[in-house]
């Protein structure tokens, strides 16, 4: 059971620290045909799954006004970066219920950090 | 061919260089060693019986067996098969380094006992509709004619003991070998339960640098 812990361990990745309702922006490498370029894809965080080296981040956003999800597993070494942009304030694990809200319905309250 | 026994430690995911999440079997392969190298000449055969897995309390072994041991005053082994192999000599331990990624292996093993099933766990028989009260849900059928036979054909598949018996899947690819640690990281899945022996075997002969 070690050996497969120490295996596992050797693929992990610096994970900069976010939450469900975070806003962040994912820079993951594309190879087209010879070149490799950089994506990003900004979007919130409605959840994340599974453990260790196979957890994995689903993340949505509104594109040209059509929702997209994408999931990432999270220790992907084609993922060059994530960035948080905001921190939301969610009593949810899951933020599937965003779906079906539009426009400022699907907002999530921002993380306040100057309480009196 | 070429080969080497090791321990099923159990599946993981792991990452290929281009992101791709590759379903992984970590395998403890050797160190193993020769323990008795047969020749034609003396036992009608080439062929090379290797040792996994020392017992370290002396109590343990079996009686018999330490006889055996004892005549090529090798340690006691809990796992010994023969694979058909050239390049070594008795007492040279064989390491997971005669193997190289990429390679294609074969891998026997015991596989998981499921006890006493029925036809379609054991057989993958279709069975009946499970409801509009068909009655007839799980059972295998018809198992034959009438007077030509009169009897139920060799090989007939029927309820009975299913598992635990000797599996090999050929064809996996090694994804990753690692040799200070002994270890084997093999593609898909290998039978048996976490902790199983298993016979680790290619085609391809043992290349030179493998010799130790």
């Amino acid at each position: 059971m070690n050996a497969i812990k120490v295996i596992e361990e050797g693929y992990k990745k610096e994970i900069p620290h976010f939450r469900i309702g975070d806003t962040v922006s994912v820079s993951m490498k594309i190879k087209e045909g010879e070149k490799e370029r950089i994506q990003t894809f900004t979007g919130v965080v409605i959840g994340r799954r599974g453990g260790g080296i196979r957890e994995t981040f689903m993340v949505r956003k509104i594109s040209y006004g059509i929702g997209v999800e994408k999931v990432f597993p999270l220790h992907s070494p084609l993922i060059e970066k994530i960035k948080v942009v905001k921190q939301g304030v969610v009593r949810r694990a899951k933020l599937y219920y965003l779906r079906d809200k539009k426009g400022k319905a699907a907002k999530i309250k921002e993380k306040t950090f100057n309480r009196k | 061919m070429k080969g080497i026994l090791g321990k099923k430690l159990g599946m993981t995911q792991v990452f290929e260089e281009d992101g791709r999440l590759v379903t992984v079997t970590v395998i403890e392969a050797g160190p193993a060693r020769v323990v008795q190298k047969k020749e034609k000449g003396r036992d009608g055969y080439d062929s090379l019986q290797v040792g996994y897995d020392e017992i370290r309390k002396e109590k343990n072994v079996p009686k018999p067996m330490k006889g055996h041991f004892q005549k090529t005053s090798s340690p006691p082994y809990r796992f010994l098969r023969e694979i058909k192999m050239q390049g070594f000599d008795e007492g040279d331990s064989i390491r997971v380094d005669i193997f190289s990624k990429g390679e294609k292996v074969s891998i026997t093993g015991r596989s998981k006992g499921k006890g006493f099933q029925g036809v379609m766990k054991r057989h993958n028989y279709k069975g009946g509709p499970g409801s509009h009260g068909s009655m007839f849900n799980r059972a295998p059928g018809s198992i034959g004619q009438s007077a030509y036979p009169s009897r139920v054909w060799k090989n007939k598949g029927l309820p009975g003991h299913m598992g635990d018996r000797r599996v090999t899947v050929k064809g996996l690819e090694i994804v990753d070998v690692r040799k200070e640690q002994n270890l084997m990281l093999v593609k898909g899945a290998v039978p048996g339960a976490n902790g199983g022996y298993l016979i680790i075997r290619s085609d391809a002969p043992v290349a030179a640098a493998g010799e130790s």
